[in-house]
């Protein structure tokens, strides 16, 4: 099958310092991709990269076979790319149902529409609702953001991406910072997503996330190490030496 | 609104109604500012730029080629509207302080030009003898005119952007200035988004550079200076950025100090100083976020009316048995 998301050759270097090296990386449709490394491996630079928000210096990016390296990010995601953050990046400002909103929004149209009230837009809000009632926050749809904990933050994240209906799910650090309770949660969220969304996701737990792989890529100094199914990479001394430090 | 309409009859006097227009025309320019820098989070210094591309074209056109007041207008707004798309490009390749300076330079050049330009411009002179339109055969010479004209205008305004800020673009403007790297993930064009508000923003900044030159029929580089961009950010700042109504408030202020204050002592602008160091250090937001925090805190002990606390009453009547006291 072809890939839905494939690097190739891609370099960024920030002055001397090389942050990614030549990586390569193929995606099927459907599978759950992960990526590991020690910090500064360049994990979330490749996530960058990938997203649009940075260029790089070299090499190529594909999106459901569309060359899209040079792209906006915002092109990047009208063609089906949606991410969540290391940190937490929403709009403070607002309540949970606006965020996703939001996110619909991006999708739609009517986001150039200068007239008729946002607010009662009630097909985007039906919409909205489901999204937040998949991730267990349509009791909270109506409070403002800051009446929420993190936990919540996170599980909003995931459902603007999901909102979005994505063909590539970025995943960075989802389970970060959080409690086990809060862990389990979301781990059960992420289990139940449909397999026509394809997710690359950065995780340290590796206990949640290897169960979650169908396949895992170990990157250090801005470099693929190894790149396989999860068996392969776990079995590999490599792998041990780098990451898991046994 | 009903004091508004009816304000030439208690006034009390000419000079009070011309404050009033004043006022809005003020308030016409904050607002349009108030895009810019409220909505879109882009605090830009060149505004007054528009109001003298906007006032110079039409006293030109009408001054030197005769031409009538429609088409002067329309030729204003157009003129102004594509400089202000003009200089979206130059200056939207930054944010924050960067765009700040830039949006500075370019309101600089424009002032500079109107200075210079004399051929043109007249220079220091300005442009003189430039009338005011009669719109239905009404003479807008008249004080009373002139204030109902410029109200209406104002309330045009008004409606358009209290239109636009609810609307779903509105949403994703206020979206930009809040999370722009989280805008362009969900798929917003941020800098079309951007651009797009500053046109407007220079449009609306054209009416108001039209009003103005109506009202004072004579336009010169002062009107473009520094120091009136900066004025017109203050009203926005003091009244409440990102607010409807906050910029009217702050024109309000700043254009009543200006005329009340000046009569008293001299150093009028350094009131202004403190008045906005004042505001921008107790009553962060502005005066209308302030007016409605203050509105809350009171709010819950003075309800409005008594079906909204039935709480106090069961206390009394348990604690009149305790202390032993008959009521």
């Amino acid at each position: 099958m072809n890939p839905v998301l494939e690097v190739s050759g891609l370099c960024k270097s920030f002055g001397g310092l090389h942050v990614t090296r030549s990586v390569s990386l193929s995606v099927a449709p459907g599978e759950r991709h992960l990526l590991i490394g020690p910090n500064g491996a360049g994990k979330t630079t490749l996530f960058n990269l990938i997203a649009g928000d940075i260029a790089p210096s070299s090499g190529s990016i594909t999106l459901k076979g569309q060359e899209v390296t040079l792209s906006a990010t915002a092109v990047r995601a009208q063609l089906g790319l949606a991410r969540t953050f290391q940190i937490v990046t929403l709009f403070g400002r607002d309540s949970l149902l606006h965020n996703v909103k939001l996110a619909l929004l991006g999708k739609s149209a009517l986001r150039w529409r200068s007239w008729g009230a946002f607010d009662k837009e009630s097909v985007l809000s039906q919409r909205a609702m489901k999204a937040l009632d998949a991730v267990g926050l349509a009791g909270k749809a109506g409070l403002p953001l800051e009446q929420t904990s993190y936990g919540e933050k996170r599980r909003l994240e995931i459902a603007m991406a999901l909102a979005q209906n994505p063909c590539v799910l970025l995943l960075d650090e989802p389970l970060a910072g959080l409690s086990s309770e809060e862990r389990a949660t979301i781990t059960n969220l992420l289990g139940k997503i449909d397999r026509s969304i394809t997710i690359v996701m950065i995780e340290h737990d590796m206990e949640i996330a290897l169960a979650f792989a169908d396949r895992i890529t170990l990157l250090h100094n801005g470099e693929v190490i190894t790149t396989g199914t999860r068996q392969e990479v776990v079995a590999d001394p490599r792998t041990r030496e780098i990451y898991l430090g046994l | 609104m009903g004091l508004l309409l009816c304000l030439p009859w208690w006034a009390g006097g000419v000079y009070y109604i011309n404050l009033a227009s004043q006022i809005l025309i003020a308030a016409l320019f904050a607002m349009s500012l108030n895009l810019l820098v409220g909505y879109a989070g882009l605090t830009s210094l060149g505004h007054a730029g528009y109001l003298g591309l906007s006032a110079y074209v039409s006293g030109w056109v009408m001054v030197h080629l005769g031409w009538g007041h429609p088409a002067a207008a329309a030729t204003a707004l157009a003129a102004t509207t594509a400089m202000a798309a003009l200089f979206g490009l130059i200056a939207l390749r930054a944010t924050g302080i960067s765009f700040l300076m830039i949006t500075l330079a370019l309101g600089q050049i424009l002032w500079g030009l109107a200075y210079r330009w004399t051929a043109v411009t007249g220079g220091d002179n300005g442009i003189s003898g430039i009338t005011r339109p009669s719109p239905f055969g009404l003479d807008l010479g008249n004080a009373s005119y002139f204030y109902f004209f410029a109200l209406l205008v104002f309330a045009l305004v008004w409606a358009l952007i209290a239109v636009w800020v609810r609307s779903p673009f509105g949403a994703s403007v206020r979206g930009t200035r809040d999370q722009p790297r989280r805008m362009s993930t969900l798929g917003y064009n941020v800098w079309l988004i951007r651009w797009i508000t500053f046109i407007l923003s220079g449009f609306f900044g054209a009416v108001a550079g039209l009003m103005y030159v109506y009202y004072h029929q004579f336009i010169s580089p002062h009107s473009l200076s520094l120091a009136n961009s900066a004025e017109m950010l203050l009203m926005v700042i003091a009244g409440g950025a990102g607010t409807l109504s906050g910029p009217v408030v702050g024109a309000a202020l700043v254009v009543i100090l200006k005329n009340v204050a000046s009569g008293y002592i001299d150093r009028w602008v350094m009131l202004l100083g403190f008045v906005f160091i004042f505001i921008v250090m107790f009553v962060p937001g502005g005066i209308v976020a302030g007016a409605s925090r203050i509105a809350k805190r009171w709010a819950p002990q003075h309800p409005p009316s008594g079906i909204q606390r039935p709480a106090p009453a069961p206390e009394i009547a348990v604690e009149n048995p305790a202390t032993g006291t008959t009521p």
